[in-house]
């Protein structure tokens, strides 16, 4: 079976890819200034991943392409979330490009290679696969980041990620050069069979702190967080909007992917290093964000925040965690993109208003809307009902229940910091006098989108275990 | 006889100066662009010297990947910098520093 | 029964939605039809339902309504838990609610708010109703969050005053003290019971759980119990605005008088004593919570009734008063006598309620006039007013016959058969408090309505009785502040009354030997006379008379109605001048010292303000690590790949 060239299990792949093709053609001959068949196309593609990749839930676990490939349950949870997520970000981004000479082509090529860059990221099976994923995302967003040409900061942000993205990839090859020395192969199965019988001797484990720096750079975590704020800061918002959520999904499935599923036998190794890298983040995120002006800017740190939190669940490497950071990346993308939308949603003309107190007298000239954002500022906290509060109850309790009770302490300690900077963007809406109506778009299809998003919130709050039981099927299939 | 180490030793030589490199140098983007070519060089080392005393083709055909990775990615850096010429006049790392907080 | 139940929780959210969502667009009588309609028949269905569970022993009820979610091993549920302790707790809060309810129809009558207030106010009463009624901590914390959130909303009701402003800002930021506290306490109770369930948890303590010993420090051994206890009790510490969390209760004043009155001080501040007594197996399993309890208890009985003799803002005095009878309650946690802080809790329930409210009365006649130096001789414009007041102040300081009487001489009692180390402490607290009570609502009570009129001419012209909406809930919660002790005082000091909705562990009962020689509450009231307590409290409103009265132009006619004691008083004319120089002297000062000392130095500026400067400091200088430099970053990823291979290496070195 793992021989064999299996087309059926790289098909969602194949489509994407062809859908491309077709995209980057008809857009040549647009003369459409609104690139509206280019936008409906791109945006058809990923509903036709979306319809097929919930045919493929349930399916049988598949290794294909001498093993380089897999499909499993995860992959296809994941892939459903990215396309989930990449839908809404682009519909965020069509108001906001189309006033800042960004409506081309380009960005909804990019946004579709790095959304295949990510596909390949869950699915693969060898960790040349996940490189190449990685890769082809990676070049994806640097040029999304640089797309806005006329912009002074984008184009520093620009620079700043391609440098620092480049050290990480250059981490995470040296850790994995040099697990493919010891066990001599780079296929995830065989590493994980050397790991089961052989252990992982000092080389190996030197190699994982690589792999594990490498992977935190990807997330964002504190001390590797360093580029995330700027980057979020320069970028044009529907981008910051895209790279602050889709691809942590995907950065999920290729730490899962690379650290569990190869490294899994020798989890002593590398989940301390998970358990630091993630209190540093919470720490640093919330103390950060504490004292930030600018909201992009807040959410930046608070986006650290969440991804410390998350990747406590995972450093608690039990399938019940896997699952429990799973939820909460998901929830942690939709949650981003909403946050952000904010800002899209606040910046109707050229300029960009991204300080909190722009949103002043949101509360008194677009009720609906300060009600919006509300709920996603008390979603970030963490309170319930919201589903911002379920994968943070689930990560306590998991790490309550696996003798992490000190970490989970500190995490609850300085999500009562968090309270406190996210309240003080509701604070600002409703309780500061504004001297005249905030700026807000116009557009109807962003007003929709942002209440259809925030609601999204408050239904999985109220039944929060539908999209858990996904996240739990992912891991009971692989056992 | 140069045995697996002394290759190994020399790629992590290659791969401390890259970063050094990174760290030290304070005026030209370009140079960094250098300095990480020069990390995946020092990787590609490792895989190659790997592959050789494992007599296992996988890591060389890891490096043929890698090399072609860092041609797209050199061009798309290349591209990068010339919109942040095109914006600030200068690409000196000194004064890329807008963004911060 | 089900229906019954749902009905009561629902109808006020309902209410509430609907004037919530209507807004302005509904006219402002439908406002408080809706609502007075929801929760009249809420107050109604509650009070039969506490008729058929304490007159006719019904079996207590507990089943799960919905179940939210299931988390791995988590079940998470909707559910209710009737029992006498609940249905009591449900009768008083609909009953206040309701006249809170009337009562706003005159208080907020030009309010541009006004649908506002209402949408709020029935919130509230769906939230503290899901609090008391919930089988389990989840919705127990759901609740104690949802009342919170009204509570903040109605303290920043007035959006436009600064102070109100930052008055719910405070009331927010010390509850989230007490709330990592009591989240503490709930994560504790389901790593120790792995359930969160409450009659799980009580029969887990029955049949003898597990606990885990923590080392505090060389040869201190805590159990997990006393962390969860101690967790739990901090978080009710904040809702029930105990020492050192007490400061946001004072300023939360700046609300809107019927919210005090309903939230302030009959129903959400309780809610920390009410789930102190919810718990009561639990915190019976450790007495170092209980000296815990009885500690806080008592420092903020007496020093919040200390507190209260200062204040000239008449909504103040009232504030402190409740803090002061809150600690009352904590006390009567702490000597394990439970029964006794919820029967305290029911009759302050009425007498504070109605003390705010006629507050409210008052300040309506003044024209939003709240400084007790600007009034005077009220009696004669608003006599309904006084006398309600004057009810209210008697049932405070615990006059014989009255409800205070009952619940207070209770307590101290309780804490005088206490074993517990720190109950010496406490015992002199409340005992002391005993006179400062008296002190301070005499001396409200007559600067408000006796002594010269002191406003101006403007206001004096319009001095009238408030309509009838006012004075109608003022009256119907006179009743209740008469007689509600007098009527419950045998059946539940006896035990009777809460059956087993709670528990004591008997090497702590301080309840049975005050029922060995209890009696007839008449005669009991009779033979006070030989107790400490009704003459400390006589010595209060002594002083609070020659305070209020003696020391400025002696008012005649005053004089001759108190003749005999006035006599007396004037006999010893010439110790005025000590008591003033130094009891008010000494005695204002030192109560100013404190306020300034511990309120505003320690607690606002140390605790409070103290820790928010410290992380924003922190925050400061983390920030400047981000210089913007590709150089440094580059660096500071470098230091973390050494840091974690620091880690590595010093792994190999120690196996």
């Amino acid at each position: 079976m793992a021989d064999s060239v299996n087309y059926s299990i790289i098909s969602s792949e194949i489509f994407l890819l062809i859908a491309l093709c077709v995209i980057m053609l008809v857009d040549l001959f647009q003369r459409d200034k609104e690139r509206k068949l280019t936008f409906m196309l791109t945006q058809g593609s990923l509903l036709t991943l979306f319809i097929m990749g919930v045919q493929d839930l349930g399916v049988q676990e598949t290794i294909g392409f001498s093993g380089h490939w897999i499909q499993d349950q995860f992959a296809v949870v994941l892939k459903l979330a990215i396309y989930l997520t990449a839908f809404i970000s682009l519909l965020y981004a069509r108001p906001f490009i189309r006033e800042r000479n960004l409506m081309r082509g380009e960005y909804y090529l990019l946004t579709l290679f790095s959304i295949l860059g990510m596909m390949i990221m869950v699915s693969a099976n060898s960790l040349l696969v996940v490189y190449l994923g990685l890769e082809l995302l990676s070049l994806s967003l640097y040029a999304l980041v640089a797309l806005q040409r006329d912009s002074n900061d984008a184009s520093e942000a620009a620079v700043k990620y391609f440098v620092m993205g480049g050290l990480a990839s250059g981490f995470l090859l040296y850790g994995i050069s040099l697990v493919y020395g010891m066990t001599g192969s780079i296929l995830i199965d065989e590493v994980a069979n050397y790991i089961a019988v052989s252990g992982a001797n000092l080389m190996i484990q030197f190699g994982l702190v690589f792999i594990v720096v490498g992977i935190s750079f990807k997330f964002g975590a504190a001390p590797f967080h360093m580029w995330l704020p700027d980057i979020y800061h320069g970028s044009p918002s529907s981008i910051t909007a895209y790279i602050s959520s889709v691809p942590k999904i995907a950065a999920f499935g290729m730490a899962f992917r690379v650290l569990e599923s190869s490294f899994g036998g020798a989890d002593i190794h590398w989940t301390p290093m998970i358990m630091i890298v993630a209190m540093l983040s919470v720490i640093v995120g919330n103390i950060v964000a504490l004292i930030q002006t600018n909201l992009k800017r807040m959410l930046s740190y608070s986006a650290i925040a969440h991804i410390g939190y998350f990747l406590l669940g995972l450093s608690i490497g039990t399938d019940e965690a896997y699952a429990a950071s799973m939820f909460y990346i998901i929830v942690y993308a939709l949650m981003t993109l909403a946050g952000f939308g904010i800002i899209i949603f606040m910046s109707s003309d050229k300029n960009d208003y991204q300080q909190i107190s722009d949103l002043r007298g949101m509360g008194r000239y677009h009720p609906w809307y300060a009600l919006m954002f509300t709920i996603i500022m008390i979603s970030m906290a963490g309170i319930p009902p919201l589903i911002g509060f379920w994968p943070k109850l689930e990560i306590f309790r998991l790490l309550v229940i696996n003798d992490h009770v000190l970490a989970a302490v500190v995490a609850i300690a300085f999500s009562v910091v968090g309270l406190v900077y996210y309240l003080k963007v509701v604070k600002e809406m409703y309780f500061t006098e504004a001297t005249d109506s905030p700026n807000v778009s116009n557009s109807r299809s962003l007003k929709i989108a942002i209440s259809v998003n925030c609601l999204l919130l408050v239904i999985f709050g109220l039944m929060p275990d539908r999209i858990y039981y996904y996240c739990l099927s992912a891991f009971t299939s692989l056992n | 006889m140069i045995g697996l180490s002394d290759y190994l030793l020399l790629s992590a030589v290659l791969f401390s100066i890259s970063i050094a490199g990174i760290i030290i140098n304070r005026k030209n983007v370009i140079t960094l662009l250098m300095c990480i070519e020069l990390m995946l060089l020092a990787v590609n080392t490792n895989f190659i010297a790997f592959s050789h005393f494992l007599q296992d083709s996988a890591g060389q055909i890891f490096v043929f990947f890698i090399l072609t990775v860092a041609a797209a990615e050199a061009a798309i850096g290349l591209a990068i910098i010339v919109v942040l010429f095109r914006n600030r006049a200068t690409i000196d790392v000194d004064k890329i520093n807008q963004l911060k907080g | 029964m089900q229906n019954q139940l749902l009905a009561i929780v629902l109808l006020p959210l309902l209410a509430a939605l609907f004037t919530g969502f209507a807004g302005s667009s509904l006219p402002r009588q439908w406002a408080h039809r809706v609502t007075i309609l929801a929760v009249g028949i809420s107050c109604l269905l509650s009070i039969n339902i506490a008729v058929e569970q304490i007159l006719d022993q019904a079996q207590p009820l507990n089943y799960n309504l919905y179940t939210w979610a299931q988390l791995g091993g988590l079940s998470l549920n909707v559910g209710f838990l009737i029992d006498d302790l609940t249905a009591s707790m449900m009768a008083v809060v609909t009953f206040v609610s309701l006249m809170v309810h009337v009562y706003t129809i005159g208080y907020m009558k030009d309010d541009p708010g006004y649908q506002r207030f209402f949408a709020y106010i029935s919130l509230f009463t769906f939230a503290m109703l899901t609090l008391v009624m919930s089988n389990n901590f989840l919705q127990l914390f759901f609740g104690w969050e949802a009342v919170g959130l009204v509570s903040y909303l109605l303290i920043g009701f007035w959006y436009k005053k600064p102070t109100a402003i930052f008055a719910n800002l405070k009331a927010f930021l010390v509850n989230r003290v007490g709330d990592f506290g009591f989240l503490l306490g709930i994560a504790g109770v389901y790593f120790v019971f792995d359930t969160l369930d409450y009659a799980e948890v009580f029969s887990q303590i029955e049949q003898g759980y597990k606990d885990l010993e923590i080392p505090v420090s060389d040869g201190l051994i805590w159990s997990a119990t006393t962390f969860i206890c101690i967790g739990l009790f901090i978080g009710a510490m904040g809702k029930s605005a105990q020492v050192p969390l007490h400061v946001w209760l004072p300023d939360s004043m700046e609300g809107p008088t019927p919210i005090s009155a309903l939230i302030h001080a009959a129903t959400m501040v309780t809610a920390g004593v009410f789930m102190v007594a919810r718990m009561s197996p639990l915190f019976e399993q450790s007495e170092v919570a209980l000296n815990f309890i009885l500690i806080i208890g008592g420092t903020t009985a007496l020093f919040m009734g200390f507190l209260g003799v200062i204040q000239n803002d008449i909504k103040r005095v009232i504030a402190y008063s409740t803090l002061s009878q809150l600690g009352y309650m904590v006390v009567a946690l702490g000597a394990s006598a439970y029964s006794i802080a919820i029967f305290h809790l029911l009759t302050h329930a009425f007498f504070k309620a109605l003390l705010f409210l006629g507050a409210g009365s008052v300040i309506i006649a003044m024209h939003h006039e709240q400084d007790m130096r600007k009034m005077g001789n009220l009696k004669k414009y608003m006599p309904i007013t006084y006398a309600t007041m004057l009810i209210g102040s008697l049932a405070l300081i615990g006059t014989p016959l009255f409800s205070g009487f009952y619940s207070k001489d209770a307590i101290i009692e309780a804490v005088h058969f206490s074993s517990l180390a720190a109950s010496g402490y406490a015992y002199a607290c409340v005992l002391i408090g005993v006179f400062f009570t008296a002190l301070y609502s005499f001396r409200l009570f007559f600067m408000v309505f006796h002594t010269k009129e002191r406003m101006d001419e403007h206001t004096k012209s319009h001095l009238k009785e408030s309509p009838a909406v006012v004075w109608v809930p003022l009256v119907a919660l006179a009743i209740p502040s008469i007689i509600a002790g007098y009527f419950l005082a045998p059946s539940i000091v006896s035990g009777e009354y809460f059956d087993d909705a709670i528990k004591v562990a008997s090497n702590h009962d301080t309840i049975a030997p005050i029922v060995e020689h209890y009696q007839h509450p008449f005669s009991l009231a009779l033979s006070s006379i030989s107790h400490l307590p009704l003459w400390l409290a006589i010595a209060g409103v002594a002083t609070a008379f020659l305070f209020v009265v003696v020391k400025p132009e002696l008012n005649e006619r005053l004089r001759k109605a108190l003749g005999p004691i006035v006599h007396v008083l004037e006999n010893n004319y010439y110790f005025d001048k000590l008591y003033i120089n130094y009891f008010s002297a000494g005695g204002i000062g030192l109560g100013k010292r404190f306020w300034q000392w511990i309120d505003v130095a320690i607690i606002d500026g140390v605790m409070v303000n103290g820790t928010a400067k410290l992380v924003t400091g922190i925050s400061v200088k983390t920030r400047k690590i981000q210089t913007g430099y590709l150089y440094h970053y580059v660096f500071v990823m470098v230091f973390g790949l050494l840091l974690l291979l620091g880690w590595l290496y010093w792994r190999v070195l120690n196996g």
